[in-house]
């Protein structure tokens, strides 16, 4: 009945923006904004210096290559993370500090925002790129493709995961971004309790990310259904392949409950809807129950693909073939099905009976027999092999280790009368950060360290990598057990500031952990720059560094466009195994010419123009919204009518490049 | 097996002695009921992680690349007896942890009311808990004490080993009540009704707080909980009582307004209905209150008043007197609002006893049908 | 390893015929949407009792006028299913005519949709008015959304028709539609029934 209390000084051009919408009156975020506006315009002007606009522009901004794709994915993720740790930082550091009276550094609004900013930063916009530029760039190879489905949703689709991230980025420096929580609870995110424009810049960056989300979903679905090379059988196809089929069936059925729930969110934050509010028969445990139903599944997003990426790292450094396979299959398909079956674990204590909460945490306890026999399987693959420790197997098992504790401490909270006195403690912050550093995140740095001589053709520096690795394992354990301590003494999380003194050394102790997470980072960054400026010396030239066993590794490092001068016949699981056992050799002659998609400018200007048009909603710039979206349409149409998609990479090229393969594999050999 | 509990257990006590885990050392029989379920429960779960984590650790030893001596079979990718215990073993433990989850969920779930004040003390059949009523505000807890006629603000005080039953319920946003020392959390929900029972065993100031984020205020949500003989909680609210404030609907809207980390204050008269109006959201004047629009929309929804024959000609526009509010049971139309909206309290039936009936197998709150469930008879 | 003869690349481009996983593709799609439907007629059972004391459907709903809005749609799908026939007998025009009359019944089930909204708000039965309303007015919105950009397509692909003729590309285009057509029709049995019906029983 009411409308949500709108600014009364709205103007036509300029909505509720207005100078006070900047950070003139804030030192640290205008410092932070002067140092991101000159770094961003160094960038700048060193791409205009070197004359990259035009290569960026046609060699990837535009580019359907599914390589391409994934790693500017992988990019974003490394860019954004630098974005959520600062976060975690500034956290960690006003919880040390904020006791005896003591306010800290960071009032509430800021506070808020920071650790609201934190997780959704870190979800949507590190774990999901990593995950998702991961599938992007291996799978196709894995299954012995030239490209995915939809090459050109495919750009599309990271043009508007980038669109959202850029919105969430425009909140540090215009306006604020919510205060409510990375899931955005009402009431407390409704109308009255949060007026201004953050949680609007949560629901549109969410939204536009979430659209690329989706079709990427749809898209390497249709993927792996389809394009498997022949004798690929569902049976055979790698088991990082078989993680990503079912993560992309997890999105593909859980994204779309949250966009509807976004979208009736916004309902009642602009017309004045009554879905979630307190009055008119609004229910906002309605709201808690489908965010949940979304979010469950997307932790098994995050997760699933990386036990992918560990299997097969397991496998190839143990030198052995992957145990129980087949049990590690119906493992995964369990763990998607049931990961729909467990939401409620979340709010036990919202007051649902006994027999609810018993039964959903029971099928959460239940989730836990599949992974478990997913460790075992790992553990076997290691029983009887020839272990060697490389970066990727010492991520493998420090994440076996620290994912055990992590799964061990989730069970305890699945049983909701240990619930009722853990929830939103710092325990349950532990917990997660647990399985979620410990799996996505070691998952992440896992697979880069695997994959990057195959994408880029040298390989990572091995001292740097180490160093980053002990700092990320020692620092994760320094800054995350103290919380499971504090939560066993009763902290809740998003606490900003304390009374007793005597829990200050455990944030104390935190606040070091992350500090060394931070040097763990910041050699991540040396160990990238060192690589790349000694990759003359540590070139891939077999495109098998590692003694891999799938196709990927088939092909060249970094692989041609087309991925396979010939689509490779599969006969195995371990497919490229099998080829070199049976000492296959290299075709080096009656090349033919190549079908490939073009490339096209569509998807980067949707996803711009979605970017305008979100913007224009959040400040109520109502004639931007309008010609965003009108534009969104206008372009949509237009690229229908773009005939020119399609291409043939003729027979000389491709005998020209397999013949630079045969050279380099000699002076390899 | 044996080894294994003793370190386990020295390891807790280890980190007992190292602070203050009220978690691990509740002064509350509810809470140490809680804490003794999440203590069996790690041990459970450990027969099977330490193992595993000495084999991971084993494993990679033992098979590294330069031990030579060590099997080597990169052919031996299947055992179904190894299968077969992979997922037993877990499968077990799991069922075990399930056992122990549904009779540990039923037996302490918040609506019940207790069965025992302590371990081997149980509560006579004529016991009347102490009622507490709790409304979390922007950002502050008030308690109204109905059987003293007294309200607080952030201070809350109970006799040791008497049984309290908190009825709570929330203003403008979701909070959740915790006294970590006397039992499990429980959120706290504008326009609805969510139920507590506990019951503290030792006297002395314990912490109490919101442990649901709740907006700018929330770090300051924090009062001491203050469990007392009797004779001291006598004279605490008699000192209550003087205080001259009148908590009604006016000084309540007043204190309804946002304000951070606020000090103690007392209430010596509290308006009756008070607590019924802030749950059903019709405190301001001239609101009409969530029970009745809740039985006018089940008689819209049943388009005439057909059981009750009442004879109505504006269905859906008047207002039967002669039914009871909701909160007070009674009439099949109203029972399903009831069990949602106002779980507990009115019947209170004599605690069980059998241990696997509790409130939630007869009447709970499910996750959907939360508070606008319809009447069941008018579908 | 006995048969040394294996081959492990194939010499022919295996057939994936341009565009062969569209149809997988958009039809995983639907299914998608269908989440979102499912999300609104969920939400609108948990709250589609909630009148705030005000009216429920009995007082708002007019059953004819959505019997007669119905049929609009029912016909189009019919009528989308005979431009389908001629296109599978490459009959260009009578297509487009069967097309034209498809988005026609389209446009008149968009108008009385518009007219029943205008007339609700009129009436004071926006969807501010109530948690019914609102869900109300998500649901039937959402799938008249859907409906209005089904138009804009059909358009689309009309001009495409006119100016490419009735390539593959086109064929495959308007197969998509179809799929998306009828499953709008499927949805909305799914609104009739529930919210409609079992609102005046």
């Amino acid at each position: 009945m009411t409308l949500p209390a709108q600014d009364t000084a709205t103007s036509v051009l300029f909505g509720r923006l207005s100078w006070d919408s900047f950070p003139f009156h804030e030192p640290i975020v205008l410092v932070t904004f002067i140092v991101v506006m000159l770094g961003g315009a160094a960038l700048l002007a060193a791409i205009t210096w070197f004359r990259l606009w035009g290569y960026l522009w046609t060699e990837w901004f535009t580019s359907v290559d599914h390589k391409k794709i994934g790693i500017m994915y992988m990019i974003l993720g490394i860019v954004m993370l630098l974005r959520g740790f600062s976060d975690a930082i500034m956290m960690r550091l006003q919880q040390a500090m904020a006791f005896g009276g003591s306010e800290g550094y960071l009032n509430a609004h800021h506070y808020d925002q920071i650790f609201t900013a934190h997780g959704v930063i870190m979800i949507f916009f590190v774990a999901m790129p990593f995950i998702t530029g991961l599938m992007n760039y291996i799978v196709p190879l894995q299954i012995g493709a030239r490209d995915v489905s939809f090459p050109f949703l495919n750009n599309f689709s990271f043009w508007m995961t980038a669109g959202g991230a850029v919105i969430i980025m425009m909140s540090l420096f215009i306006g604020e971004f919510s205060t409510a929580g990375w899931l955005a609870m009402p009431p407390l995110s409704g109308p009255a309790s949060s007026p201004g424009v953050g949680v609007d810049y949560y629901i549109w960056g969410l939204q536009i990310a979430g659209v690329g989300t989706t079709l990427s979903g749809i898209n390497l679905l249709v993927t792996i259904i389809k394009m498997r090379a022949p004798g690929m059988s569902m049976m055979r196809m790698p088991i990082f392949t078989w993680t990503a089929l079912c993560t992309n069936v997890l999105i593909v059925a859980s994204f779309p409950v949250l966009t509807a729930v976004l979208v009736l969110m916004t309902l009642d934050r602009y017309i004045g809807t009554h879905f979630f509010t307190n009055d008119a028969g609004g229910n906002p445990m309605m709201y808690v129950n489908l965010i949940w139903i979304w979010g469950h599944p997307e932790v098994y997003i995050l997760i699933l693909p990386c036990f992918g990426i560990f299997s097969e790292i397991t496998s190839a450094f143990s030198g052995k073939r992957l145990f129980g396979y087949t049990s590690m299959v119906y493992a995964t398909v369990t763990i998607t099905i049931l990961s729909y079956l467990v939401w409620l674990h979340h709010f036990f204590t919202m007051g649902s009976g006994a027999s609810v909460n018993s039964f959903f945490g029971i099928t959460t306890m239940i989730i836990s027999i599949p992974t478990g026999a997913k460790l075992f399987n790992w553990l076997f693959t290691m029983y009887h092999g020839r272990i060697r420790f490389e970066l990727p197997m010492m991520w493998t098992l420090a994440f076996m280790i620290t994912f055990t504790v992590g799964g061990m401490t989730g069970v305890l909270l699945a049983v909701p009368p240990a619930d009722f006195v853990l929830h939103n403690s710092l325990f349950l912050i532990a917990h997660f950060h647990n399985v979620i550093i410990g799996g996505v995140v070691f998952g992440a740095f896992a697979g880069m360290t695997f994959w990057f001589p195959k994408a880029f053709g040298f390989s990572l520096n091995e001292f740097w990598g180490k160093i980053s690795f002990w700092f990320w394992v020692t620092g994760y354990w320094c800054a995350f057990t103290p919380l499971y301590v504090l939560g066993l003494m009763g902290v809740t999380r998003r606490t900003r500031v304390f009374d007793d003194p005597s829990l200050q050394i455990w944030f104390l102790i935190a606040a070091f952990g992350a500090a060394l997470i931070a040097v763990g980072i910041a050699a991540f960054l040396i160990q990238i720059a060192v690589s790349i400026r000694d990759r003359a010396q540590n070139r891939d030239l077999t495109g098998d560094p590692w003694q891999g066993r799938t196709l990927e590794w088939a092909t060249s490092s970094p692989p041609p466009d087309y991925n396979f001068a010939f689509t490779p016949i599969v006969h195995d699981i371990d497919a490229w195994h099998d080829m070199k056992v049976h000492g296959y050799e290299r075709p080096a002659a009656d090349f033919k010419a190549i079908h490939m998609p073009r490339n096209t400018g569509a998807g980067v200007i949707i996803a711009a123009l979605s970017v305008a048009c979100g913007f224009g909603l959040i400040w109520y710039i109502w004639w931007l919204a309008a010609l965003g979206f009108v534009g969104i349409l206008a372009t949509a149409i237009a690229h229908t009518f773009n005939t020119d998609r399609d291409f043939h990479i003729p027979a000389k090229t491709v005998a020209q490049t397999e013949a630079a393969r045969t050279q380099l594999l000699t002076r390899g050999a | 097996m044996k080894r294994l509990r003793l370190a386990a257990l020295s390891l807790s006590l280890a980190a007992m002695a190292a602070c203050k885990p009220v978690v691990l050392a509740p002064a509350g029989d509810v809470a140490a009921r809680q804490r003794d379920i999440l203590v069996h429960s790690t041990y459970l779960m450990l027969l099977i992680i330490v193992p595993v984590l000495l084999l991971i650790a084993f494993f990679a030893f033992r098979y590294r690349a330069s031990n030579t001596d060590a099997t080597y079979d990169p052919e031996w990718s299947h055992s179904t007896r190894l299968e077969l215990v992979i997922w037993a073993a877990p499968l077990l433990i799991v069922i075990c942890l399930g056992g122990l989850t549904w009779v540990g969920t039923h037996l302490l779930d918040p609506y019940r009311p207790l069965d025992r004040i302590s371990a081997g003390n149980a509560i006579g059949p004529d016991a009347t808990p102490l009622e507490v009523e709790v409304v979390a505000l922007d950002w502050k807890w008030m308690f109204i004490y109905p059987q003293y006629g007294i309200a607080t603000v952030n201070e809350l005080a109970m006799p040791v080993d008497r049984p309290v039953a908190f009825k709570l319920t929330s203003d403008s946003v979701m909070n959740a009540f915790y006294i970590p020392t006397m039992a499990g959390m429980i959120y706290t929900m504008p326009g609805m009704q969510t139920a507590l029972h506990g019951v503290i065993n030792a006297e002395g100031v314990y912490d109490g707080f919101s442990s649901n984020y709740s907006g700018a205020g929330f770090s300051g949500m924090r009062f001491k909980v203050h469990a007392t003989d009797e004779a001291t909680f006598e004279d605490w609210i008699a000192k209550a009582k003087e205080s001259p404030d009148t908590l009604d609907a006016e000084s309540y809207l007043t204190l309804t307004e946002p304000s951070e980390n606020v000090p103690p204050a007392y209430f010596g008269n509290v308006s009756g209905v008070l607590f019924h109006d802030i749950v059903n959201m019709c405190v301001r004047q001239g609101t009409t209150c969530m029970d009745e629009i809740m039985m006018q929309d089940a008689r819209t929804a049943a388009a005439e008043p057909m059981d009750h024959g009442t004879g109505h000609d504006m269905p859906g526009m008047t207002m039967d007197e002669d039914k009871p509010v909701a909160g007070t049971g009674g009439t099949p139309e109203t029972a399903t609002e009831n069990a949602a909206t106002t779980p507990i309290d009115t019947e209170a039936p004599a605690p069980a006893t059998d241990g696997l009936r509790g409130h939630g197998l007869s009447r709970e709150l499910t996750p959907f049908f939360g508070k606008t469930a319809a009447p069941q008879d008018t579908l | 390893m006995t048969d040394d003869v294996r081959s492990f690349h194939a010499d022919e481009e295996p057939h994936h015929p341009e565009g062969h996983s569209t149809m997988l593709g958009f039809w995983i799609y639907l299914m998608s949407d269908c989440l979102i439907f499912a999300v609104l007629f969920a939400v609108y059972a948990v709250l589609g009792r909630s009148y705030a004391g005000g009216p429920g459907p009995r007082e708002l709903f007019d059953l004819s006028l959505v019997a007669v809005n119905t049929s609009m749609l029912l016909l189009s799908s019919i009528t989308y299913g005979f431009a389908m026939l001629e296109m599978a007998r490459d009959r260009v025009k009578p297509m487009v005519v069967w097309l034209i009359i498809t988005g026609l019944f389209g446009a008149v089930f968009l108008g009385i949709e518009i007219y029943e909204f205008n007339h609700l708000i009129h009436e004071g039965a926006g969807p501010q008015s109530s948690a019914f309303l609102s869900s109300f007015f998500a649901l039937v919105g959402t799938h008249g959304l859907h409906v209005t950009f089904g138009i804009l397509w059909l358009i689309t692909l009309l001009v495409q028709v006119g100016r490419f003729g009735l390539t593959d590309f086109n064929k495959r285009r308007l197969m998509c539609l179809s799929l998306f057509w009828h499953f709008l029709d499927v949805i909305w049995i799914g609104v009739f029934t529930f919210v409609y019906l079992m609102g005046l029983i």
